[in-house]
């Protein structure tokens, strides 16, 4: 279970004169149950992407704290891993080197990890690549690699930095349709950064709606379409159509 | 709709002629060897007609190059150039890549140095020389010192602002899955950095080059500089031209051993490097 208590953070400009900083999170609460998935969702400058790196280790909260499991978070852990934006792939690993990149850093015997990690790479459908460099494959596909990376350490809790704000509309369908698929088996608790509406309804059991300046929370909206969504089209059910006006006009508002 | 059809079907479809018209640009290998047999042809036809104290002739530096070779002098003499050369130019890539590594992940380490680096960097290598000799005397030290200085500088920079590149993204991987501050160097930093580094060393083999010939027309005693300064202060013009040419071929052989090291240490970086050539 991940909980975040009344969290805030402020980033000052080194050259700014007033020392006004840009208050990017303003006590921030939440909760979320294990194996959920929420979607933070809301328009850049919201302060979602800072608060999945607080919730990563990466940066320090000036206020508040994340609970994992009741642990406050103080630094990256083992129970959580993140997939990131911009894939985060080391350009000079293969596909399974890149997948392995987080066993290696635990050490461990080089052939459980590659069992675990190959197990991981036919679960994201990147079985035949092994050996690709990322630079040899297309985007979506090297954000597939970032998910079995993050999988193949079997974390409670993934965080998911827009994962598919840089692939192509037709890949991101594809990806977000086999990301719930995954999901169905795997079971992780997940927090999934986005800004996009339909995204978020098609992936969330609860979207928080965030707004900017300072970056707090506006709502939280459930989606109460049926699991699994990927077997008829969700997208053209009426209450998708009534969620995403709801949102967007929370997002206005 | 046709789904069965694939590349191999299609191509074949189409059945298209595999012959190409000849084309000269395709074939830059034989372009370039025209051009250069000309040139010569033009030089030695000239050539001949100027006075040998002002300009030599191909075939005339072609007796002069197997004089001096045959006599021992040009190998002696390169030998000694590229003593210091790999003496001096050996510590400027260990120095550079180590304290850049340091000044690019602290930023303490940055802020101590880099006043020296960059005032060092700006100081023309030139107006060193007399201070070095001054300091290391006429024999191989002030060359090895020489290499060195004029080597350092762009693998440092390259280092460290590769580092800095890198620092941000990248990292950030390493410590979200957890990397302690070894691996992060080890499995992160340094292969990021490595094809900076090799830029770096790149446009240091060039600096270096120019940097020993300098040093050894200054000093005149021994080397290719000081070949240099002896054939043409008794006007022997043909031979001058050898350590001419010799310099031209070590310039070249040299930026294509770091090349093709860029390509064999870095080949992920093969494809960018395609593009922006």
């Amino acid at each position: 279970m991940l909980e975040i208590r009344h969290l805030s953070k402020v980033f000052f400009e080194r050259n700014d004169p007033r020392r006004s900083g840009l208050v990017a999170l303003h006590d921030i609460s939440f909760q979320v149950q294990g194996n959920e998935f929420i979607c933070l969702l809301g328009p850049s400058g919201c302060g979602k992407t800072t608060l999945i790196r607080i919730a990563a280790g990466l940066l320090r909260a000036d206020k508040g704290e994340v609970l994992v499991n009741g642990r406050p978070v103080i630094a990256p852990g083992r129970d959580r891993c993140m997939v990131f934006q911009n894939f985060g792939l080391l350009p000079w690993r293969t596909v399974m080197e890149n997948v392995e990149f987080g066993l290696e850093i635990e050490g461990g015997p080089r052939e459980e990890r590659r069992r675990i990690c190959q197990k991981y790479i036919e679960l994201v459908g990147l079985q035949g690549f092994e050996s690709y460099f990322p630079h040899q494959i297309s985007g979506g596909m090297q954000q597939r690699v970032g998910i079995a990376r993050a999988l193949s350490k079997e974390p409670d809790i993934l965080l998911m930095d827009e994962p598919f704000g840089a692939v192509d509309a037709q890949t991101r369908e594809q990806l977000q349709e086999e990301l719930m698929k995954i999901w169905a088996t795997t079971n992780n608790t997940v927090l999934f950064v986005t800004h996009s509406i339909d995204e978020s309804i098609y992936l969330a059991d609860r979207v928080i709606v965030m707004k900017p300046r300072p970056g707090r929370i506006r709502e939280e909206v459930k989606i109460d379409l049926p699991r699994p969504r990927w077997a008829v089209d969700v997208r053209a059910d009426p209450r998708f159509a009534q969620l995403r006006t709801r949102i967007r006009e929370l997002l206005r508002g | 709709m046709q789904t069965t059809l694939d590349d191999q079907q299609a191509l074949a479809e189409l059945n298209l002629s595999r012959v190409r018209p000849f084309q000269l640009r395709e074939y830059p290998g034989l372009i370039r060897l025209c051009s250069i047999l000309l040139f010569l042809a033009i030089w030695e036809y000239y050539g001949r007609g100027v006075d040998p104290i002002f300009l030599s002739y191909p075939t005339a530096i072609a007796r002069a190059a197997v004089q001096v070779t045959a006599s021992g002098e040009l190998g002696q003499q390169f030998l000694l150039s590229m003593k210091a050369f790999v003496i001096g130019f050996g510590s400027a890539i260990v120095l550079g890549i180590g304290v850049g590594l340091l000044m690019g992940r602290y930023r303490l380490a940055q802020y101590l140095l880099d006043p020296y680096m960059y005032a060092m960097d700006a100081t023309p290598r030139v107006a060193l020389i007399p201070l070095l000799l001054l300091w290391f005397g006429l024999g191989i030290w002030s060359k090895v010192a020489i290499v060195f200085l004029s080597g350092l500088f762009p693998i440092l920079i390259n280092t460290f602002s590769g580092v800095k590149t890198v620092s941000g993204s990248l990292v950030e991987i390493g410590q979200a899955y957890g990397a302690k501050e070894g691996q992060i160097f080890r499995k992160i930093i340094a292969p990021a950095t490595l094809p900076f580094i090799m830029a770096g060393v790149r446009v240091g083999v060039g600096r270096a080059v120019v940097g020993i010939i300098t040093a050894e027309m200054f000093t005149a005693v021994t080397g290719l500089g000081a070949m240099l300064i002896v054939y043409s202060s008794s006007f022997a013009t043909d031979k001058l031209f050898v350590p001419i040419i010799l310099l031209a071929l070590l310039g070249v052989a040299l930026t294509e051993v770091v090349k093709a090291l860029q390509s064999w240490l870095a080949p992920w970086k093969e494809s960018e490097r395609a593009e922006s050539e």
